[in-house]
């Protein structure tokens, strides 16, 4: 049903992924799909990494660790963005045509009262992406 | 707390460059804290230091606005009397350094590692470099600075009783002789605006960009002293420089949004006959960081840089208009009279001793410097931002000297033509004319002129919005520890702040108590300036050497 899974993470956070991880893994096994993923950093030195370079090979660690754990294909689409407080909705959205993803795959907060005002960026994935999003809470 | 994947160690930027081998992660002094709804990710203790100290300035202000006025104008006279050398000279120091970084071999190293590409390109770069560094100041001096120093020099000079001189001529002014007052007016309005001014901003962002794209370190004002501090740039040496950047980025800014206020308010005065005073301005502030609140959830690229680009699309209609309808052949020759009046007064205008025109080098030049030191935190961080994947030569050559040219080009049309009607046409309504009032008066005579009025008001209220939520962005990435992905409710917070401050610093002394504010960080941060200086020698010297 689903050939490729798109599976956003924040490696400054990954502590906070692990139900969504398991999930991703599960599904992947499930259906034999290909995970991609997806992460946006900055050119400035971020906590998780001093170059943008740093950060992709990170990332590309973190997918085949992920991949080899849960045995599924994975690979890895570094997103580089000037502003990622703001801009990290448009370039998920755009990362999800890139990539030809059929599923999305992302952990969630439970929603408080701020997402009211700001919203959440599962929440606008969800109602904007032309795939399917699904959301795992965290707690 | 950061993911383990963080202690691999660091593998190289793009192409070859020499990074930081350091222990420092960045955040790790970070607190992440969920107030209420809002998340937080803020460096502590930097945010708590200047968010705490800045309240109780506020309060201060407006609890005992006649005491702090009268400490705020003390303050003025004392700093730009005492320290006018210490500013002219550290401000010559850093153009000869810039000047120096052009032509020496270290000027190839490039930042963000060897075979870096840049982000921007040169319009949406130049755009937000004015938008974000001068755009205020230039609707506000750009007619009443080369008339004021065109009026007093040709008024010449007075000497008091106590033998120091009470005119504001620059240098030795040019009593009676117009077309040498014009000649002298120009250049000494031209010497605030080129060269010097950005030749600040290029040092400081570029010692940001050189210490966190190629050394690896923190986006924020500490990293630049890492060659002199060591490790210890991370302990309170680095909070207090940090501090002290966030102070004169937001006293800097707020100088700045004052000057937009009350001139806003003069040109909607003059247009709809709306009243002038303190009320008026704290409403227009209000609802300018309103709007500033929404470009700040836009985004750098979605709210800063579209509004950079309409702005600096509309300041240069409104030029062309000028040069069109004015006195467009005699203005093309005045551009370039300008330029050579301002190399020929250069040197005696940038000496820091033996200057018998205290008015114009203290009153003038001192708060100048003063005023562009202390937004130099800001603007440079901007433009480092912006630079990376550029050589340090193409960096300076185009921080400098582009930027200076379209100074001297603004400058001389919207001076010019005020200069021209008063010696042409006799017509001196914008020199008779309060200073935010002069560029309406400079324009009345022009063609359209109620249209052409409102354009100036739009342009003083859009740059106001510019500056205000690029000037957040800067202070939450400093009291963020150097991230530039904190969460967005710190930006609300600092944009507020801001539009708070001056609104308070309005009430409380009115533009004095602001200029005096800049002033006095400023002091502090030249003190920075230069020692950032040193740091990005030593940066690219080990940059080169390491190849």
């Amino acid at each position: 049903m689903f050939a490729k899974i798109m599976v956003p993470v924040d490696l400054a956070h990954a502590d906070r992924l692990t139900r969504a991880l398991t999930v991703t893994a599960d599904m992947a096994k499930q259906y034999g799909a290909e995970v991609i993923f997806v992460g946006v950093s900055t050119a400035a030195p971020t906590s998780v990494a001093h170059t943008p370079e740093e950060y992709a090979e990170k990332l590309k660690t973190f997918a085949a660790d992920q991949g080899t754990k849960g045995g599924f294909t994975a690979s890895s689409d570094p997103i580089l963005s000037h502003d990622p407080s703001v801009d990290l909705n448009k370039a998920l959205l755009k990362a999800i045509s890139d990539t030809g993803a059929e599923l999305v795959i992302m952990a969630s907060h439970v929603p408080g009262a701020l997402d009211y005002v700001l919203g959440s960026h599962g929440g606008h994935l969800a109602s904007h992406a032309h795939c399917s999003v699904l959301l795992i809470r965290e707690g | 707390m950061a993911d383990e994947t963080t202690n691999q160690g660091i593998p190289e930027p793009e192409g070859h460059s020499d990074v930081i081998e350091t222990e420092y992660e960045i955040g790790q002094d970070n607190i992440e804290t969920q107030i209420g709804p809002f998340g937080l990710d803020i460096h502590n203790p930097v945010f708590l230091i200047s968010g705490v100290a800045i309240v109780a300035f506020v309060f201060y202000t407006l609890a005992l606005p006649e005491q702090a006025s009268s400490v705020f104008s003390s303050m003025f006279s004392y700093t730009t009397k005492t320290f006018d050398w210490f500013f002219l000279g550290a401000s010559d120091l850093v153009v000869l350094f810039a000047l120096a970084l052009i032509v020496l071999p270290v000027g190839s190293v490039r930042l963000g590692g060897a075979e870096a590409t840049p982000d921007y390109s040169y319009i949406g770069w130049f755009a937000m470099l004015f938008a974000a560094g001068m755009g205020i100041g230039l609707m506000f001096y750009g007619v009443s600075e080369p008339m004021s120093h065109f009026s007093t020099a040709f008024g010449g000079t007075a000497v008091g009783e106590n033998g120091i001189r009470t005119d504001w001529a620059p240098l030795g002014g040019a009593a009676g002789d117009q077309e040498a007052a014009i000649r002298l007016g120009m250049a000494a309005t031209i010497y605030h605006w080129a060269l010097h001014p950005w030749a600040i901003y290029a040092m400081v962002a570029l010692a940001l960009a050189l210490f966190s794209f190629n050394k690896g370190l923190p986006l924020t004002i500490r990293s630049a002293f890492y060659p002199l501090l060591g490790e210890r740039v991370w302990g309170w040496w680095g909070h207090l420089i940090d501090t002290i950047a966030v102070f004169a980025t937001l006293f800097g800014l707020a100088t700045s949004l004052g000057f937009g206020a009350t001139q806003a308010n003069a040109g909607l005065n003059e247009l709809f006959g709306i009243p002038i005073g303190t009320g008026t301005e704290v409403i227009l502030i209000t609802a300018i960081t309103a709007v500033a609140l929404i470009s700040v959830l836009r985004g750098l690229d979605g709210g800063v840089k579209i509004l950079s680009e309409i702005n600096m699309g509309l300041a240069g209609l409104l030029a062309l208009f000028v040069l069109i309808t004015g006195p467009t052949v005699w203005l093309l020759s005045f551009f370039w009279d300008s330029l050579l009046a301002y190399a020929e007064n250069l040197i005696p205008l940038s000496m820091p001793f033996g200057r018998d025109d205290v008015n114009y080098s203290q009153g003038w030049t001192a708060f100048y410097w003063a005023w562009w030191i202390s937004w130099s935190p800001f603007v440079g961080m901007f433009i480092a931002r912006v630079s990376r994947g550029r050589t340090v030569r193409e960096f300076v050559t185009c921080v400098l000297i582009i930027p200076s040219l379209v100074c001297v080009f603004w400058m001389s049309i919207f001076g010019g033509t005020a200069i021209h009607q008063v010696v042409t046409d006799g017509y001196t309504a914008a020199q008779d004319a309060d200073l935010p009032l002069q560029l309406f008066k400079m324009l009345d005579p022009l063609p359209i002129a109620s249209l052409t009025s409102f354009i100036g008001i739009v342009l003083v209220i859009v740059f106001f919005v510019t500056s205000s939520d690029s000037g957040s962005l800067v202070i939450d990435t400093i009291t963020a520890g150097g991230k530039v992905d904190a969460p967005v409710p710190q930006r609300v917070f600092w944009c507020i702040f801001e539009g708070a401050v001056a609104i308070a610093l309005l009430v409380g002394g009115g533009l004095a108590a602001l200029q005096s504010m800049v002033i006095s960080t400023g002091l502090v941060f030249t003190i920075v300036l230069l020692v950032m200086c040193f740091s990005i020698w030593k940066g690219l010297v080990s940059e080169r050497h390491s190849r």
